[in-house]
């Protein structure tokens, strides 16, 4: 079985748009997909389905076997700790230190301290901050900003990591560090890992799957690194 | 069995972490937790007063009430075997709860020694004008006025009177004025626990983006709603302090202000012990209640996925 299964998935919003139609594809384990669109192709919304801040109108999600949008709302939590999700907004909490923040989430799910240092020390250092764990968010750049909130993502060991446009607010540089951290995690962690993205450099230098979405629905799907330069979105 | 264990400990975790949170919380947003407190004190008071007021009108009513009792006079021809008749008639009717019966002689005895002249009037009357009278106590007021119509129905009774129409007046006044400040108690409570909630909701709104994170990273829904209930229960508790103080110590000055001034000698008060305290203990729990009940009403909204 694979990874993440959407079958004939439909999202219809209350306003009566309709961001996704009828999507079906497969993830397998560990691989490392781009999702591709002009704004308001549905992107953020087939994102929002796999974490399950959006239900699908019809159809299915399913992530690991589990059918996500079948999930009650007191049950979404066990889900989320699977996951791990990257904003462009970042999302950091401000008045706590780096090694706050990404404790944080081992906290909320009510981890031992003992058992939260070491799990908070690794990740951060996956992410290369090690050496800044007592900064507070604004005293950091926006490139490590994200690093600390894709710390924060992998600190809980998830099999998925979710990211809806992680570059968004970076520089071609830093994002260009951001996609290596990414790909460190891809590669040495086996996660699978999810970006929606605006940025085609990036997705045409990483040689990835690609996903196109066009108006809700999916109209390319490439194999990994037969994404050409030549395409438009 | 160890998975057991290692869930409780993390429910003591999550409980222990909820009420530290609570309190930081209730100090980092310290002038809103002084609006939440201050609105708490109010309404607490106001309900403090209507606790005391229904109280001790119900208490009256009560006292009133215990005094229900028709007169009853047998007519003048009234044989001792109709005497009978109508006591055990009486004594048979299911509202009545006492009957006490007093004879034209006993009357006499009593007036006579009432003042000289009415002893003089009487010595000099060759028969005794006075008559056979019951003094029939009621179960409840509702009784009277049926009562005093069947009694009047019995052979030989000549007349049969309660202070008809007064008292009702006084009880159903009395029952307006409990039900009144029932209807004022439930509305200030519910006044409260929204005022609350929206205070809360106030601070919530502040910490919007730490609850998204707290979502995202897979808190339950319960973990991430503990603190907020923690800290309406505080507020609540806070809010009770003044009000609590203000009962016990008002209605002891109270008690000794009315009972030794003559113009309410009509008016009894309840005995403030323990009465000042069970009061006190109602108005904590009102406060503990909603403060909690607000507050998890406004985080709901935010828990919704």
């Amino acid at each position: 079985m694979k990874f993440i299964q959407i079958k004939n998935c439909y999202k219809v919003y209350k306003n009566g748009v309709t961001a996704v139609a009828d999507l079906t594809l497969n993830i397998d384990k560990g691989e490392f997909v781009f999702v591709i669109g002009a704004s308001g192709s549905g992107k953020s919304t087939l994102i929002k389905m796999l974490y399950r801040e959006e239900k699908p109108t019809k159809g299915i999600v399913q992530l690991g076997g589990i059918n996500v949008g079948k999930l009650k709302n007191r049950t979404v939590y066990k889900l989320r700790r699977k996951l791990g999700i990257v904003f462009q907004d970042f999302k950091l909490l401000p008045k706590l230190t780096v090694y706050e923040n990404v404790a944080f989430a081992l906290e909320c799910i009510g981890m031992k301290n003992s058992e939260i240092r070491p799990k908070v020390l690794k990740a951060l250092e996956h992410v290369g901050l090690k050496d800044k764990i007592r900064s507070f968010p604004n005293e950091l750049s926006g490139g490590e900003q994200q690093r600390v909130c894709i710390a924060r993502a992998i600190v809980n060991e998830p099999k998925l990591l979710i990211c809806d446009e992680p570059t968004g607010n970076l520089d071609a540089n830093t994002s260009k560090e951001i996609m290596e951290v990414l790909d460190t995690i891809n590669n040495n962690l086996g996660t699978t890992i999810i970006m929606a993205t605006h940025d085609l450099e990036i997705v045409k230098r990483m040689k990835r799957r690609v996903l196109v979405l066009d108006s809700g629905v999916l109209s390319k799907d490439y194999e990994k690194g037969s994404y050409r330069t030549s395409e438009s979105v | 069995m160890r998975k057991e264990v290692i869930e409780q400990v993390k429910a003591f975790r999550i409980l222990k972490n909820s009420i530290r949170d609570s309190l930081k919380s209730v100090f980092r947003n310290f002038s809103l937790s002084i609006a939440s407190v201050l609105c708490t004190t109010i309404t607490l008071i106001l309900v403090a007063i209507a606790i005391v007021v229904t109280v001790n009108v119900n208490h009256v009513t009560k006292s009133v009430e215990k005094e229900l009792t028709i007169v009853v006079y047998a007519s003048r021809e009234v044989t001792d075997e109709q005497i009978n008749n109508i006591e055990s008639k009486i004594e048979k009717m299911n509202a009545v709860e006492d009957i006490d019966f007093k004879s034209k002689e006993e009357w006499k005895l009593e007036m006579k020694q009432y003042s000289e002249t009415l002893e003089v009037t009487l010595d000099n009357l060759d028969t005794n004008p006075l008559l056979d009278s019951f003094v029939v106590k009621v179960k409840d007021v509702k009784d009277l006025a049926p009562t005093t119509k069947e009694i009047r129905k019995i052979d030989g009774v000549q007349s049969a009177d309660y202070g008809e129409g007064m008292v009702e007046e006084i009880i159903s006044a009395f029952n307006i004025v409990k039900t009144a400040t029932i209807g004022m108690v439930i509305a200030l409570v519910v006044v409260t626990a929204f005022l609350i909630s929206n205070t809360i909701k106030l601070t919530i709104f502040s910490r919007r983006s730490e609850i998204d994170i707290m979502r995202l990273v897979g808190s339950s829904n319960i973990s991430i709603r503990l603190p907020f209930v923690f800290e309406g229960f505080l507020l609540g508790i806070i809010g009770s302090f003044i009000p609590m103080i203000i009962t016990v110590y008002g209605y002891f000055i109270l008690f000794e202000k009315v009972g030794s001034s003559s113009t309410f000698s009509i008016v009894e008060l309840i005995k403030p012990f323990p009465f000042v305290f069970f009061t006190s203990l109602v108005l904590l729990v009102i406060g503990a209640l909603v403060g909690m009940i607000g507050s998890a009403r406004a985080v709901r909204k935010y828990l919704k996925i």
